[in-house]
């Protein structure tokens, strides 16, 4: 398997797309770059479990290595193991289905195709990355198009919005970019490879010093409380592609920057801050779940679900047991599909009703079956119903949480839990508010989901319910990778 | 005759451009050319210059020591020929206009020859001299516009702030002079020492420098001289005046003052601290265009300071290597500049609204163009930078590096303004489709072409590595 496919299809999209001449053509372009995508990550996935099942027991699969400034020792080393993997494979989903959503754009529309897929291209860089020059790279790639898809195609305060996320993210990567030249300069040798510092003794003091820009610099990303102000104002104002593209694939660039650069790299460092990095976590949970419960957007209720959904990520990271680093991982998968889904359903009602009040609404489940149908699915994924991916994801996490006997865990644990009875009454309401009761006569015209929406909704659809029913393959997968980061932990 | 060969082969840049010179002024001698028929003429030459930049690269002393050169020195005087080279081309609109096209690229030539024999010197003799030559054209240069009185007044506040720092900087000569007994430099670091003396000739010195960097508290002419002069002038003086100057001056902190290292890395880095500062926080809130990457260049000085405070062959690299890619970045930015200027008289960003419908082309460069100076990927500008950075970092001082990144932050801000002005906001009239020239695209597309590619292609790292 070459992982630079992973690169060079998405590069090749994007170049072909930048020389049609017609928006038809741009757009089935896209569509056929991004279903390659998918075939290469579902082939990477089959790929994977049948190089795992026959015995191969290395970390990093697939590697490949070359030179790119052997001056400073920085080189270009793809690999991948199973968290990657699964990153991977949410990316591929979210970026068919962003696709597939935004079929209808006409306002520039090879611009807009052409900033979606430079945005894949910078998160599969970084899921396969394994030297930190070149994930850092691909991270940053991956800001200015969002910047651009907030300020050109959103709505409401764009400006606004697309400016403060550029310079919150930027915040972020300018604390990582520090963090990772501590680390370039802490072994007796330069490196940025991130299987050779795995090997090199870094020292505490580094350690100490290193682990807060790298964890707080990713968690700006991933909306870690106090970070997290970029991201309602952000997801409201971007066009439906741009909020799945940044809440399905974005955020969780941060979470996995958190788990494999600095909880991975510097196990002292987690281990002396996990106090805070829960703490912080359980108020991201609280604090986004109880804001969530008095916005009337729709739009922003689902963009503050997702600090709180995300602050699951963190505090799986943050518990450092293999349980609950597992339960990120699936979290970070789950409200990825989940959370690209709820903003597609929103588009899809903004689309033809014109609001995103749901004041406004009501009634709409009799004219727009299909789509309310999937909205219903989706908030019940969001608070965690068994069958759906979001419950799999937080009971692991919970479980994983429970392994640890002190009261500040404890206590921890029950307050993220309670989290999800907030969860439910923001859910139920806003969905019972839009598809029950009479509808107005405005909308009683509306059509429901044409074949594009679909497709999108029943591709993400049917990753969240294949993670529900059977978490086991998923499981299997990231658990590996898990159990590593857990043994330089706890130094075995 | 072989003395003859050694000459010829060493100082093949310096004579190429002094050829050039007598060429144009022959053919201005020559009366009744127009600017229309001089323009590819003059853009072969630099052409033929650069390329033959390449080739015969010698090292070597002449003039017991006044002049010495090596391949790192001839591919850093090349980085100029193809910035001249770009300028050339990029400008078109203005050269077709202006009544004296022939002097302007022989004053241009002129301070460029001065640069080369700058970054040449073996002597603090020889680096006064031709730091003169540098600076006295380009003041005239500055006053091209002859009709506009601000330029007048910007050639005025140039040659001014030029005769002051020349003699500060005279004076500092003086000094090392009266504390050592020589001005070469192959003599003098045998004989620099940290006594308070010397540190303070040093300190003389090192103000000259600031000067013609436009390093914070020594910038104030900047803006206004950049506002003043026509963009051919000032993307001279930002680009090509600056890097020539940072050439020397990596060979005069790092040969001639080396034994000083320990005092002179306090000051650079703090002088780049403030520079980077000063220079964002008033790149922030300028309207006019010029006055906007005037400070924007002023920003980018201090990170340069940030690697050459590192005191190793890794600062010498990237310092060089960045200065490569300013030159295809802050030219790109001038260029597009330029060209609305020359079509249509705004000089304000906030003219530029919504010119993304209009004139797309040109927006794509401006905006690739301050994403590399920002340091975006995959822009070339973003390995400049973090090379630079990486460079400034070896000497594990935190607290200098975070904040350099966190002056990365403010820097995109103001870049951002400009994108969002041209893409985002809403404008009813905005400026009119501009023709663009062939040569100002051919030169974007070269301009482009670099900030792609310069930071993907690693052997070019590489080589100026082996170089340096």
């Amino acid at each position: 398997m070459n992982l630079s496919l992973l690169l060079l299809v998405p590069l090749i999209t994007i170049i072909a797309v930048l020389l049609m001449r017609s928006n038809q053509q741009v757009k089935w372009m896209s569509l056929a770059g991004a279903s390659v995508q998918i075939i290469i990550s579902l082939f990477l996935f089959v790929y994977y479990r049948s190089e795992v099942a026959a015995g191969n027991t290395a970390q990093m699969l697939f590697q490949q290595q070359y030179e790119w400034f052997p001056a400073l020792h920085i080189g270009f080393h793809l690999g991948v193991d199973g968290i990657s993997v699964a990153m991977i494979l949410l990316t591929a989903f979210v970026v068919i289905a962003g696709i597939l959503v935004s079929w209808n754009m006409e306002k520039m529309t090879k611009e807009f195709y052409f900033l979606l897929l430079l945005l894949s291209l910078g998160a599969y860089g970084f899921f396969i990355s394994l030297d930190l020059f070149m994930l850092f790279f691909f991270l940053e790639i991956a800001v200015i198009p969002k910047y651009l898809l907030i300020g050109i195609w959103g709505s409401g305060n764009k400006e606004y919005s697309a400016n403060k996320l550029a310079l919150m993210l930027m915040g972020g990567s300018a604390l990582i970019l520090v963090g990772l030249l501590g680390l370039y300069f802490s072994g007796a040798e330069r490196t940025f490879d991130l299987m050779k510092l795995s090997q090199t003794n870094i020292s505490v003091t580094v350690q100490m010093i290193c682990f807060p820009l790298l964890f707080v610099g990713f968690g700006v990303f991933s909306g870690l409380f106090p970070f997290h102000t970029w991201v309602p104002d952000g997801h409201s104002s971007a066009p439906t592609a741009g909020s799945m593209f940044l809440a399905g694939i974005s955020m969780k660039l941060g979470g996995y920057g958190c788990l494999r650069v600095a909880t991975y790299l510097l196990p002292e460092g987690a281990k002396e801050y996990a106090n805070i990095i829960i703490i912080l976590s359980v108020i991201g949970i609280l604090y986004g779940a109880f804001v969530t419960m008095m916005q009337k957007d729709l739009k922003y209720i689902n963009a503050y679900s997702s600090v709180s959904h995300c602050g699951f990520v963190l505090l799986g990271i943050g518990m450092l047991t293999k349980t609950a680093i597992t339960g990120a991982v699936i979290q970070m998968v789950s409200h990825g599909l989940m959370t690209a889904l709820f903003f597609a359903v929103i588009g899809m009602i903004y689309q033809r009703t014109h609001t995103r009040m749901i004041d406004e609404m009501g009634g709409l489940l009799k004219k727009l079956p299909f789509i309310i149908t999937v909205l219903f699915i989706v908030g019940f994924c969001s608070l965690g119903l068994p069958g759906l991916s979001g419950f799999v994801a937080e009971i692991t996490i919970f479980m994983g949480s429970w392994e640890h006997p002190d009261p500040l865990h404890r206590i921890i644990t029950i307050l993220a839990c309670m989290s999800i009875v907030v969860t439910a009454v923001y859910i139920l309401r806003a969905v019972t508010k839009v598809s029950m009761g009479p509808i107005k006569e405005t909308f009683s015209h509306l059509k429901d989901a044409a074949w594009n929406e679909k497709l999108a909704a029943v591709i993400l659809l049917f990753g969240i319910i294949a993670i529900g029913v059977a978490p086991f393959w998923l499981n299997d997968l990231i658990r590996p990778g898990a159990e590593i980061i857990m043994q330089k932990i706890t130094g075995g | 005759m072989n003395g003859t060969n050694e000459f010829v082969s060493l100082m093949k840049p310096e004579l190429i451009i002094t050829v050039i010179i007598f060429v144009l002024l022959f053919i201005k001698l020559s009366k009744g050319i127009k600017n229309d028929s001089l323009l590819p003429i003059v853009r072969v030459l630099l052409l033929l210059n650069f390329i033959a930049g390449f080739f015969f690269n010698a090292s070597g002393s002449l003039f017991d020591g006044m002049y010495h050169t090596d391949p790192l020195m001839a591919m850093q005087k090349n980085i100029l020929n193809l910035g001249v080279f770009l300028i050339s081309l990029l400008f078109a609109n203005w050269f077709k206009k202006t009544d004296h096209l022939a002097e302007f690229f022989i004053l241009m030539l002129s301070a460029l020859l001065g640069m080369f024999f700058l970054i040449s010197s073996g002597n603090f003799l020889m680096f006064f001299l031709s730091l003169e030559l540098a600076t006295i054209p380009v003041a005239a240069m500055a006053n091209f516009d002859l009709e506009k009185k601000i330029s007048s007044e910007g050639a005025m506040k140039f040659i001014l702030s030029s005769a002051f720092s020349s003699g500060i900087l005279l004076f500092g000569i003086s000094l090392i002079y009266g504390a050592t007994g020589t001005i070469s430099f192959i003599e003098l670091p045998a004989l620099v020492n940290t006594t308070p003396f010397q540190i303070l000739a040093f300190v003389f010195l090192f103000t000259a420098f600031a000067f013609k960097m436009s390093i914070v508290p020594f910038h104030l002419w900047t803006a206004d001289v950049y506002e003043g002069s026509p963009f051919a002038t000032a993307s001279f003086l930002a680009v090509i005046s600056k890097g020539g100057v940072v050439f020397i001056f990596i060979t005069v902190l790092y040969k001639v003052f080396q034994p000083m290292q320990e005092v002179w890395y306090n000051m650079v880095m703090l002088l780049s601290i403030i520079t980077m500062i000063t220079g964002n926080l008033f790149a922030l809130r300028q309207q006019n265009i010029k006055r906007f990457l005037a400070f924007s260049s002023i920003a980018q000085v201090g990170f340069i300071l940030a690697g050459l405070s590192s005191n190793s062959p890794e600062g010498i690299t990237s310092v060089v290597y960045f200065i490569l890619i300013y030159v295809f970045s802050n030219l790109a930015a001038f260029g597009v500049a330029a060209t609305i200027s020359a079509k249509t008289g705004k000089e304000n960003i906030d003219d530029y609204k919504g010119f993304y419908k209009t004139n797309p082309f040109l927006t794509w460069i401006m905006a690739l163009a301050l994403f590399s100076l920002a340091g975006i990927p995959p822009t070339a500008g973003f390995f400049g930078k973090l090379f630079l950075l990486t460079a400034g970092a070896s000497n594990a001082n935190y607290l200098f590096v975070i904040i350099a990144a966190l002056n990365l932050i403010v820097s995109l801000y103001y870049y951002l303004r400009v994108i969002r002005s041209m893409f985002m906001d809403k404008n009813e009239y905005p400026l009119a489709k501009i023709n663009v020239q062939l040569s100002t695209k051919l030169g974007m597309v070269i301009c482009a072409a670099g900030i792609i590619l310069v930071g993907m292609i690693s052997w070019i790292y590489d080589y100026i590595q082996s170089l340096s």
